[in-house]
């Protein structure tokens, strides 16, 4: 029985958790460091703000210990906020986080929440996905060895790359569980996401 | 407003939930809310305590002042406009602001209607003391709701009783009998959906926040173990004698609203609260405005 810990210092980390309860997955919320003292198979970085959860990450003693396990491998999901945080580098912020994805990725792309927007949009290897973007990223660049899973309005609004799952958009919006059984094909055949996608 | 719109907006408040928005007036001040982890700021000219020590006729901010705050923070920015004054929310959807709270904080423009806040794009947060105004405020084109509490008083019991008002009276109508529901939807003055949406799930259908009269990081965690699902914070911290520290812990006391060592750990040397008046020391009840 596989389990997985969802960020929960700030943001939408309840809807990531009742999708997984939908499948059948059992779950923990990170909320300080004594919480990573429990196992678990996988992460999801849910959608909030990025600074707030970035700060929190660091000041309740999370970070490093995180970082370092995504570092090794383990599997993580990661939707619009989360993404920043596994960003590499941001392209209109001097701040980064974990930096173990490498991508550029630009924050608050689309404007303030008049440019909120959601779109029907191709995702590889998973077909047409209700796409929420909510003052979403997108990303910029991408670094060799990543993948590009989804591209909207030219800009690239999904990927993957080894153990990690990032979306500009918000798959837990939805009713559309697809993306988070994707999420468990990757820890449950304990493999690459090129292999799933 | 179309109801993918609709849909967005509601979801905007979904990103903000288990976070703090908090009360800037200056760029300064906004940057330091930022910095200190709050997940939006409410920009406006004077916090509430102010408003209320000032008296007079309290409007919407400068555009110019709310746009200065815009430019300094990255984090969605607030800003109020006085209930009923459509004019006013037509100001703040041109300057593009990400949240209006259409607020009894400022003095009614109308003493009867409410914005049509369905004739908007961008989204709302209202004020409601229990689940009738909720829904009526919902059935308006509210996306977010707040418990009005008492604004710039630092003091938490109104915000109890309108969070426990709000539990009583969502509990009522989950343990109803479907049949009971149309009496009930007469009762509250809300269309039947909007009931039957809190009897099936026992919740409102938009995020609610707690507001109006917290000033310590134990408020914050009260709101949050009464239910709410995220915390406004107005005067409370640029009120208080160090607000980036006060505001730091209110935010790390949201985040972990149960573990009493924690925030027993935060309320150390926070400095001066706000003063605070009471319930019997003041004149002019702003839960009172708009129903």
């Amino acid at each position: 029985m596989i389990k997985i810990a969802v960020l929960a210092v700030q943001g939408a980390f309840i809807e990531h958790i009742k999708m997984l309860e939908r499948l059948g997955v059992e779950c923990i919320e990170l909320r300080q460091r004594a919480d990573l003292e429990l196992a678990f198979d996988g992460l999801i970085l849910p959608g909030g703000e990025s600074t707030v959860q970035g700060k929190l990450l660091r000041e309740l003693g999370m970070f490093d210990l995180l970082q370092e396990r995504i570092r090794d491998g383990l599997p993580v999901l990661a939707t619009c906020a989360g993404l920043i945080l596994l960003a590499e580098k941001l392209s209109n912020d001097d701040k980064a986080y974990f930096q173990t994805l490498p991508v550029t990725v630009k924050r608050n792309a689309y404007g303030r929440q008049l440019g909120s927007f959601s779109v029907p949009g191709d995702l590889e290897g998973i077909g047409t996905f209700p796409m929420e973007f909510i003052r979403a990223p997108y990303i910029e660049e991408v670094g060799h060895g990543v993948q590009v899973l989804a591209r909207v309005e030219g800009n690239i609004a999904a990927v993957s790359y080894q153990n990690q799952l990032g979306t500009a958009f918000h798959p837990e919006l939805t009713e559309d569980v697809r993306i988070h059984e994707a999420f468990l094909r990757l820890i449950n055949f304990n493999t690459r996401a090129f292999q799933i996608f | 407003m179309e109801e993918k719109r609709y849909q967005l907006n509601k979801e905007l408040a979904q990103m903000l939930k288990g976070g703090v928005i908090m009360d800037v007036t200056t760029p300064e001040q906004a940057r330091i809310a930022e910095e200190a982890g709050a997940c939006a700021v409410m920009a406006l000219e004077r916090i509430p305590a102010d408003i209320r020590a000032a008296g007079g006729v309290s409007r919407m901010s400068d555009p110019k002042m709310i746009k200065g705050i815009q430019e300094a923070v990255s984090i969605p920015v607030m800003a109020k406009c006085r209930i009923g004054h459509f004019v006013e929310a037509q100001l703040l959807e041109a300057i593009e602001i990400d949240y209006i709270d259409e607020s009894e904080v400022l003095s009614p423009a109308d003493d009867v209607y409410h914005i049509n806040k369905r004739g908007f794009k961008v989204p709302f947060v209202c004020g409601a003391k229990d689940l009738g105004e909720a829904l009526r405020r919902i059935n308006e084109g509210a996306s977010m709701i707040r418990t009005k509490g008492e604004p710039g008083t630092g003091d938490i019991v109104q915000a109890v009783r309108h969070m426990r008002m709000m539990n009583r009276d969502i509990a009522r109508i989950t343990s109803m009998r479907e049949d009971e529901l149309y009496q009930a939807a007469k009762e509250l003055q809300v269309p039947f959906d909007l009931v039957q949406y809190v009897h099936d799930n026992g919740r409102l259908p938009v995020v609610n926040f707690a507001a109006g009269g917290v000033a310590t990081p134990a408020d914050a965690a009260l709101m949050m173990q009464l239910g709410a699902e995220g915390v406004f914070v107005g005067s409370g911290i640029f009120k208080s004698g160090d607000p980036a520290k006060r505001a730091n812990a209110i935010v790390k006391a949201v985040t972990n609203f149960t573990d009493a060592k924690m925030i027993a750990g935060l309320s150390e040397d926070l400095g001066e609260a706000m003063v605070g008046i009471n319930e019997q020391e003041i004149n002019l009840l702003m839960a009172e405005r708009g129903k």
